[in-house]
């Protein structure tokens, strides 16, 4: 018997989790795939989103500057990557300039920094913008992060944080849900470090119908992502990529920055954003569930769509604070440790660093992978932390082999054979992402 | 800081035998450093025959014909350093390095070498849409981990690209159990050698699907279906033209591209044909000191010319080596005119031409009844005529030592049809 019971590992139900371990609890956090953040945390645009978007009175507005705000600290006591690297809204003409003011005023209320560009101004910092745009808002503070890296670190409760699936759990206790879930697709275009057509994210001014819309978004690794397209689709699974989808990111993206090299693409996917009819976060105890014994204390985070990730540090506090502690109480428990030491990373050591551990450990002195430096050690020692990697996205989402160019090319084979022998399994029982989804048919010798 | 007279990055094909001509040309002190396990580079994992008919006047397997270089590297006494991973290389011709013995270090050299190959394009590089399952590989992963690792990757195989390696690899799991229930290319042509399509494709009644590409990957965990579709002229699929193989794998044979990163880093001139360096004569780079060669340089159809070029890089180098202040005079330009690609090298000295140079190059289309003429300065220097060409060999011509000496202008290399 668990005191609370977590449903979905993605940002929401880590977070809250991590959150949750500050208190003397039996948690337990559950998840249909074989990994950590495998659904909308995957697949996004890893913006920490300030928040000047969200309309006024919703629960997006209340979450999403708050949880930008908590996110650097939450960073730094996890050990993950958050860089600042600035968002540009760009108008182009008199009606979508009219829209910038409103987000301004927006940003004023809430307390977020930013600047106004004219066009000059916007030239200026980011070349490559279209010469379409006339004036932009500068959301400097505007952060990136690498999502899964933050919910496999906060890893470790029945609060219904389960994305795209939360309707279906959530009719499970009660008929009186509130809310209809409408997965939308998202697709978008991943370059190669080599290039950065970029400097800041690149957002077209928002819409009711299309959202946040096409971006160009420098990650914290160099690539730059190109996307993402808005198509509601019946499957919950379907997170394949479509052509309609690509030439929709395709056209818009020129219609604010010029020379995009999209020939020098390195990957494309999709991702499924948990939206819903009610158009805003669904944080609230399932009304109703009280007639079902076992639905006692239902709690729901669901509709967590864009800015879910930028607000999720916020939800986390919210549920616990206003939902959980209404219900039992929660006593603090000594000693909890909710931070955690940076792995290392060969790529941000100094090379006298480097020679050092490699004197102790040689295999940090044999790279896997070519394209982005990974050492065997790295590797190794991501399948033997806490949460460690089982399969061969599994490493690639904790330590990055088969993130560069050549996608795995060279380094898949060399991943395969260590998981298999730090599993003590054989190479063909090796996966790449979902149970089944075998990379090796038999053995052939 | 250890100081080498050369440093060859790669111990593949291309950089033992620049190893081998460094220290014919009588450059002593230098070293190979391979990333892999062994020297070879991707010949190991090619034993099919067919290498080496101009080398050694024989048919040798990837892995012999490795072996021939590795042994006279061994011979001559040349250091080759293995699981030896470069980091960074510096324009002051500094390389950083790593490996388990030695940790991180930092060596400079009189001259580099990139020998680095090349690396297969990956299915993001291409519009094909659909699941992100397993069971899409590119076929050079496919092949290693047959040949090296023993694992065959599937049962139920569709192959997109007519590259050389994707070819290579329908034959090769056909033979070992594996059905591959076709090709498909979206050039209205093969991009494979001739002997390769017919010795791997149609004597094992393999379809090849020209104009065709695959448009979809279906599939929940591993790979189920593939959608295969016509394309048009302009390379888009037509509608209407849809068919679906049940497959659990599809291998990716769509290009290599040359490994360029240690050079994008210092600014190294790229040719936006190649995506390699652009060279000189003598294999130099746009970065003096430092050299390019093999598929590193320009993807190659025969390791035979990787070895010659090589040759000629480490030649090259040597000569660098030895007389570093020798002014070479102005460079005159060798570039593509209609119908080439590319060419390599893309520069001569003709105030310093001590050797005949011979060019490199591809047309960009299959031509019958063709001359391959070089003019400069609206003169004609050479022609030679062909019955056919094609854009998956590679053509050669050859520039005497005299004739580079009296060149003035620009030199054009342009294939015309006859009519």
């Amino acid at each position: 018997m668990y005191d609370i019971v977590i449903i979905g590992a993605g940002i929401t139900g880590t977070m809250l989790a991590r959150e949750l371990s500050r208190y003397d609890l039996k948690l337990a956090l559950i998840d249909k795939e074989n990994d950590i953040a495998d659904g909308a945390t995957m697949a996004n645009s890893a913006i920490v989103h300030t928040g000047y978007d969200p309309e006024p009175g919703t629960m997006k507005a209340r979450m999403n500057p708050e949880g930008c705000r908590l996110y650097e600290a939450l960073c730094r006591e996890l050990g993950c990557k958050y860089a600042v690297v600035g968002a540009l809204i760009a108008a182009c003409g008199a009606d979508e300039e009219n829209h910038l003011d409103i987000l301004a005023g927006r940003a004023d209320e809430r307390g977020i920094p930013y600047k106004v560009l004219d066009s000059k101004a916007a030239h200026e910092a980011e070349p490559n913008l279209s010469d379409e745009v006339t004036k932009a808002l500068d959301f400097y503070t505007t952060a990136v992060i690498y999502p899964w890296e933050i919910a496999i670190a906060c890893a470790e409760v029945v609060v219904n944080a389960a994305g795209v699936y939360a309707e279906n759990i959530a009719r499970m206790v009660s008929d009186n849900v509130r809310f209809r879930i409408e997965p939308r697709r998202g697709e978008y275009y991943v370059l190669d470090n080599a290039v950065a057509p970029v400097k800041h994210i690149i957002f077209p001014v928002p819409s009711k119908e299309k959202g946040k819309g096409v971006l160009a978004v420098p990650t914290v690794y160099g690539n730059t992502l190109i996307g993402p397209s808005s198509d509601v689709v019946d499957d919950l699974s379907d997170n394949g990529t479509s052509t309609e989808g690509l030439d929709y990111v395709t056209k818009n993206i020129r219609r604010l920055v010029k020379n995009v090299p999209l020939n020098r693409s390195i990957r494309t996917f999709a991702g499924l954003r948990p939206s819903a009819d009610v158009h805003d976060f669904v944080i609230e105890e399932q009304e109703g569930a009280g007639t079902n014994e076992f639905a006692h204390g239902f709690i729901n985070a669901c509709c967590i769509e864009s800015p879910g990730l930028a607000s999720a540090p916020a939800i986390a506090k919210y549920i616990i604070n206003e939902l959980i502690s209404k219900r039992m109480e929660l006593k603090e428990k000594p000693g909890a440790v909710l931070t955690r030491e940076r792995p290392v990373v060969m790529e941000e050591l100094t090379p006298d660093e480097r020679s050092e551990l490699i004197k102790k450990e040689p295999a940090y002195g044999r790279i896997i992978c070519r394209c982005e430096q990974i050492s065997e050690g790295e590797i190794v020692a991501c399948i033997h932390r806490t949460c460690g990697a089982r399969t061969v996205k599994g490493v690639k989402k904790r330590v990055r082999p088969g993130m560069g160019r050549c996608q795995g090319g060279f380094c898949e084979p060399r991943v395969v054979e260590i998981l298999a022998r730090e599993l003590n399994c054989a190479p063909t029982e090796i996966v790449l992402d979902s149970a089944k989804s075998n990379i090796l048919e038999s053995e052939n010798r | 800081m250890k100081h080498y007279e050369a440093i060859i990055i790669g111990g593949g094909s291309a950089g033992l035998a620049a190893a081998v001509s460094l220290k014919e040309n009588g450059i002593n002190d230098i070293v190979v450093l391979e990333k892999d396990g062994e020297p070879g580079g991707i010949l190991q994992q090619c034993i099919h025959n067919g290498f080496g008919l101009q080398t050694f006047k024989e048919q040798l397997s990837g892995p012999a014909y490795a072996e021939r270089f590795i042994k006279k590297t061994a011979e001559l006494g040349v250091t080759v350093k293995t699981d030896t991973m470069v980091t960074k290389l510096g324009a002051d011709k500094t390389v950083e390095y790593v490996n388990a013995e030695e940790g991180c270090v930092k060596a400079s050299a009189d001259a580099v070498i990139l020998a680095v190959g090349c690396y297969e394009r990956p299915r993001g590089a291409i519009t094909m849409t659909g699941d992100r399952c397993a069971g899409v590989y590119t076929a050079g992963q496919a092949q290693k981990y047959l040949n090296i690792d023993g694992y065959l990757v599937g049962k139920r195989v569709f192959i997109l690209g007519s590259g050389d390696i994707g070819l290579i690899m329908a034959r090769r799991m056909t033979l070992e159990g594996a059905k591959v229930l076709g090709v498909a290319e979206i050039m209205p042509y093969s991009n494979g050698l001739p002997r390769n399509i017919k010795q791997c494709l149609e004597d094992f009644n393999i379809p090849l699907f020209l104009s065709h590409t695959v448009t979809k990957t279906i599939g929940k965990d591993r790979l189920e279906k593939i959608e295969l579709m016509q394309v048009d002229e302009n390379k888009n699929p037509i509608s209407g033209s849809e068919q679906y193989f049940d497959v659990d794998t599809l291998l990716l044979s769509i290009g290599l591209i040359p490994e360029n990163h240690l050079s994008d880093e210092i600014g190294i001139t790229m040719d936006r044909s190649t995506k390699g360096p652009v060279v000189d004569d003598r294999y130099m780079t746009s970065c003096e000191g430092i050299f390019a060669c093999g598929n590193g340089l320009h993807v190659h159809d025969l390791v035979d010319f990787v070895t010659m070029q090589a040759a000629r890089a480490g030649k090259g180098a040597a000569d660098y080596i030895r007389d570093k202040s020798r002014q070479r005079g102005e460079a005159v330009r060798v570039s593509a005119g209609e119908n080439v690609g590319y060419t390599v090298p893309s520069y001569v000295h003709p105030a310093d031409s001590s050797d005949d140079v011979e060019f490199f190059f591809r047309v960009n289309q299959p031509l019958e009844n063709a001359v391959i003429k070089v003019m400069s300065g609206g003169a004609e220097i050479r022609s030679i005529k062909k019955k056919k060409i094609i854009p998956s060999e590679m053509e050669r011509v050859l520039l005497k030592k005299d004739v580079i000496a009296g060149l003035s202008g620009e030199v054009t290399i342009s294939v015309e049809v006859l009519s």
